[in-house]
């Protein structure tokens, strides 16, 4: 039995030496990167085409031109979404990760409060061109206001009303609708024969936060007070959860099986004409890819109560988009900041956009005719003047999870059939609250 | 005291009595001998350590510590948080405690119903199949078929089925045969734990019919010729003398399953990604989204360490009843 | 001890009729179970994309082999293939390879520790996995910069973390085969001339094959199809197909029937792999696991 029990010693001794040399032995904190390793740079990209391959084939020929201008060599990796955050995850915990990175514009502020990336002071800036080449909504959503960003805008995205002009002219509806009301009444004439007046992602949860963040500021209701606390259960946040699934519950337009949805197949719906309407941002690459000839769809402002989108309780988006941050870690800093400034110049920002879509965060790069297409003025409109940044607070991806998981389970019990009341609504969004940390 | 438990199961893990054994090899001298199962024994133990041991002890300091976004970068510096990430998991009037009870006894539940199940199926399907008969040997070979899918490509074929809209479930539960009003899902709400079992029970009973195949041919013929002899039929022969005897193979095989089952991630999370529907929220998919989702390390870390105490406990007392029951049946 | 190889019939009776009924219908109604997803997979790997995110059929409306050559294009499979057949490959050998050595240690010898050793390697068995995916993750990190041997995102770190997964299992196994395989037998060995590891090599490993061939098959499937470490310890470079396989649920739409295709291409060789080998698991599990 001794020596079993100095076995065990042994082996315990041994163990918090090495897990002491773990702890000791990671970067040192509080550097913000060093040129110990110039000449290449690692890039982790986020999905933004059809898939893996596409973004590749986007992005490489852009990396050649910058080591050709440079020298230094990019090693491109496209994460897929699902493995991002816990990418970025493991490589803050254990200061091994990518020198720039993609990350979703409503991390930042979570990101931010880890210390993982670099922030964007002014002197940074200055040698990325300025902080005013940037449009001002776009750096909305950079990280908790009065703090330097965490990482600047890459690729901006809004949503808007998209509307299947085939179903629409089957109907006889002209006008696509403008406010909430018009919406539901809309979309009741155009739900009949198996067809549904509006899809939605229930099972999609960051999606489902979009959409009641938005539903949430026309009632004037944010899901965190000003000093950045959880408050998921005010009247205008409950409203507004209700007021989404209600599209199923009351009135009915959204096909019941959308409740399982999280992998856009409401806009495959869309695009095979069994759905009429989709609130979605940047869908037309989308349509294209199922096949949807351009001329097939429409797009306007998403409604809003006063059916004049604007400020305040008129804002019809959140300020989508994609960040581009640089990791503090990095043994490359000029390197990465040069890449950053390559990224974001106009030449490239217009290049990149137009490959996916989406919108520039450059003002001066906005101006470029591609982006006022038709399929995406009233995305940049929307951008410029209604759209707003979703709360820049560290416990926004708890946010996400915790409410987004609500607004699912919500529509799981109205496609069940089971009613959803106020009260079922405000019951969900205190469990999610409790869910927060620190409440 | 769970090292107690399982030396008790005796014979096998621990051989005891093997007349060679007491000395070892003679020959190549006595140092050598003395140095030589060490040796043998240490790219295992240097493994283990490297990746099991140490890891858990890190994971079990981590669950004393506040380990949330604000301080993973430089774990070190976190605050120690003493048992708060405990008192937190296991405090079942508050939320995040009622989810995990909940969690737990869901758990709890799919195995017990998922072990029996694959237990039953396995044996039965091993028994109906101890004689010759024609086909008997590609029915085999395609029972074994679910086993050898890698997890990923067959988890991801039944969420395909279990759509509420295109599924092939629906189509023939509503389509074809009218059973429901409306085409049920399978993928969110209650019927998740439903779909769940399926697919587990798809996947784990292979393990139970290979294992079940394999202690069916431990029994020796002549008991059966002598039971024979003696009178007894087929169905007599099954219960008096297969059954029995696969005692001792049950053992072995309901805890390998039980903890397997327990601590499958990779079923739950392909089926029904980051977000669980509550009626099939797993524990080990519970934890990780405790943890990943939520980036609170330190709770996380609480609740596995919680789990692996829990696991403990179940597998000692587990192994000391059954061996103890196999004892006195022997004797 | 019955010859591994021949089956013990249960009677030399025959059986009633019962018996016979009872045994067809549950053996029908197992199968049409156990290939319900089988044939969903091969159907739908051959429907055009529009029949799949439609309505089910059970026919598919016209038969296409698209989906096989479209798979190669959306996800490098070809890397990830190479890629999972190189670590579940190494993983296996290796694994193997030292469940031999400390089996035999245990089998064969009394030394100290030895109950600690078996009880503490089997009791790993029980951990979960995401109690030491972070620290894992920590630790290769660390290792990577002290000595430079790149662990973390490398196929090698997932080698060797996979090796540990199913050494637990596979010594217990083995432990149970050694013990079986007569003491006579190495004692003629040494007898011979041969040393302790002779003696393993030219006695036991043989005598031990059905045991060692239903560990490898073990080790290598649960290194095949893993998730959760794959997920964060690789990057694109060193992706394997478990995850890699997650790449056809693109941006605009899940491609079913490329899901399908490549699954099916994914599990060809494994299935095909374990099909060839089940007459050693039932024998090797015989003797190894349930004595």
């Amino acid at each position: 039995m001794r020596r079993i029990r100095a076995a065990a010693v042994g082996a315990v001794t041994l163990s918090l030496v090495l897990s002491a040399a773990a702890c000791g032995g990671g970067s040192p904190s509080g550097g913000s990167g060093d040129n110990s390793r110039p000449g290449t740079l690692t890039y982790w990209a986020s999905n933004q085409g059809a898939n893996l391959e596409v973004d590749k084939k986007v992005l490489q020929p852009e990396l050649d031109k910058f080591e050709k201008r440079t020298g230094i060599k990019v090693k491109l990796e496209v994460v897929p979404w699902s493995d991002l955050l816990n990418r970025i995850l493991t490589a803050t915990t254990s200061g091994q990760g990518p020198d720039v990175l993609n990350i979703g514009n409503t991390w930042s502020a979570s990101l931010q409060s880890s210390g993982a990336l670099l922030p964007w002071d002014e002197k940074n800036f200055e040698r990325i061109g300025g902080r005013d080449r940037f449009v001002e909504s776009a750096l909305g959503s950079t990280g908790v206001r009065g703090q330097d960003p965490a990482a600047v805008p890459l690729y901006s995205m809004a949503y808007a009303l998209y509307y299947n002009k085939k179903m629409f002219a089957e109907a006889g509806i002209t006008k696509p609708p403008a406010t909430w009301d018009e919406l539901v009444a809309t979309g009741k004439r155009l739900t009949k024969d198996g067809k549904a007046g509006i899809g939605v992602e229930g099972s999609n949860l960051s999606n489902n936060i979009h959409q009641v963040f938005v539903l949430g500021k026309q009632h004037g209701a944010d899901f965190f007070t000003p000093d950045g606390k959880a408050d998921f259960t005010s009247d205008g946040a409950v409203a507004a959860v209700k007021q989404y699934v209600d599209l199923m519950a009351e009135h009915r337009i959204v096909a019941k099986g959308n409740a399982e949805y999280a992998q856009n197949q409401s806009l495959s719906d869309f695009a095979k004409n069994r759905t009429a309407m989709v609130l979605w941002q940047t869908a037309a690459a989308t349509f294209k890819a199922q096949g949807m000839d351009d001329s097939a769809w429409g797009v306007v402002p998403a409604p809003v109560p006063s059916g004049k989108p604007g400020r305040g309780t008129a804002v019809n988006s959140m300020v989508a988009g994609i960040n581009l941050a640089v990791f503090k870690n990095t043994k490359n800093i000029d390197g990465a900041m040069k890449f950053v400034e390559f990224m974001t110049g106009d030449e490239e920002q217009k290049i990149l956009n137009k490959a996916y879509g989406s919108i520039p965060p450059v003002t001066s790069a906005q101006a470029d005719p591609a982006f006022n297409t038709p399929a995406l003025a009233p995305l940049r409109r929307t951008l410029a003047t209604s759209a707003a940044a979703l709360p820049q607070v560290p416990e926004e991806s708890q946010f996400e999870t915790v409410v987004g998981t609500a607004v699912k389970e919500l529509f799981a019990d109205a496609a069940a059939g089971r009613p959803v009341t106020t009260a079922s609504v405000r019951a969900k969004l205190e469990k999610a609250q409790q869910q927060m940390p620190n409440t | 005291m769970t090292t107690t438990a399982i030396e008790k199961t005796g014979g096998r893990t621990v051989p005891q009595r093997d007349p060679g054994a007491e000395h070892g090899p003679r020959r190549p001298g006595r140092l050598r001998a003395l140095g030589l199962p060490y040796l043998l024994l240490l790219p295992a133990l240097v493994l283990e350590i490297l990746v099991h041991l140490v890891p858990m002890l890190i994971g079990i300091v981590m669950s004393f510590k506040e380990l949330t976004q604000f301080f993973i970068r430089d774990w070190g510096t976190a605050p120690w948080a003493g048992l708060d990430n405990y008192a937190v998991s296991v405090d079942f009037d508050a939320p995040v405690g009622e989810a995990l009870l909940k969690s737990f006894l869901t758990t709890c539940l799919f195995t017990l119903l998922s072990v029996g199940l694959c237990w039953l199926i396995g044996t039965a399907a091993a028994v109906f199949m101890q004689e010759t008969f024609r086909g008997r040997g590609l029915l085999r070979t395609l029972f074994l078929v679910p086993y050898a899918l890698p997890v990923y490509a067959a988890v991801i074929t039944w969420a395909f089925m279990f759509q509420r809209d295109n599924g092939l479930i629906n189509h023939v539960l509503h389509d074809q045969l009218g059973l429901t009003d409306s085409p049920p899902f399978w993928l969110i709400g209650e019927n998740s734990f439903i779909t769940l079992l399926v697919v587990s029970v798809w996947k784990g009973w292979p393990f139970a019919f290979l294992i079940m195949m394999a202690g069916l041919q431990n029994i020796p013929r002549e008991i059966y010729e002598a039971a024979a002899l003696d009178g007894a039929g087929v169905w007599q022969q099954i219960r008096r003398i297969t059954l029995p005897s696969l005692r001792p193979v049950n053992q072995v095989l309901v805890l390998v399953l039980f903890l397997w089952t327990f601590n499958d991630f990779n079923t739950p999370f392909v089926l029904f990604g980051r977000a669980a529907p509550e009626s099939a929220d797993l524990i080990s998919l519970h934890i990780y989204q405790s943890s990943f989702q939520t980036w609170n390390f330190g709770t996380g870390s609480a609740m596995s360490v919680l789990l692996l105490l829990f696991l403990l406990v179940v597998t000692g007392l587990y192994l000391t009843l059954t061996s103890r029951g196999r004892k006195s049946a022997d004797a | 001890m019955p010859s591994p190889t021949r089956p013990a019939p249960r009677s030399p009776m025959a059986a009633p009729r019962s018996f016979l009924w009872s045994r067809a219908v549950f053996l029908t109604l197992l199968t049409g179970f156990v290939l319900l997803p089988v044939y969903v997979m091969v159907s739908s790997s051959l429907k055009p994309l529009a029949d799949v995110s439609g309505k089910f059929q059970w026919i598919p409306s016209g038969l296409t082999l698209t989906p096989y050559r479209d798979i190669w294009k959306t996800v490098p499979l070809a890397d990830y293939f190479v890629n999972s057949l190189v670590v579940a490959g190494a993983a296996t050998i290796c694994s193997v390879m030292i469940a031999v050595f400390a089996a035999y240690a245990v089998s064969r010898y009394t030394f100290r520790g030895k109950r600690v050793f078996t009880v503490t390697v089997l009791s790993t068995q029980m951990f979960p996995g995401i109690l030491f995916l972070l620290p894992l993750f920590l630790i290769y990190v660390n290792i990577g910069n002290a000595t430079g041997i790149a662990l973390f995102g490398s196929r090698g770190g997932l080698i060797l973390t996979y090796m540990t997964f199913s050494l637990p299992f596979s010594i217990w196994m083995l432990i149970g085969y050694f013990d079986s395989v007569p003491r006579d037998l190495d004692e003629a060995a040494k007898v011979d001339g041969c040393g302790p590891l002779g003696a393993l090599f030219r006695v036991i490993v043989p005598a031990a094959v059905p045991g060692i061939v239903a560990v490898a098959v073990y080790a290598f499937m649960t290194a095949w199809g893993e998730v959760l470490f794959a997920s964060v310890m690789t990057n694109d470079t060193t992706r394997t197909l478990a995850v890699g396989l997650q790449g056809y649920a693109g941006q605009n739409d899940v491609y079913w029937n490329q899901v399908m295709a490549a699954s099916l291409v994914v599990s060809v060789p494994v299935v095909a792999g374990f099909l060839l080998l089940q007459r050693y698991l039932v024998t090797g599990l015989t003797a190894g696991a349930v004595k």
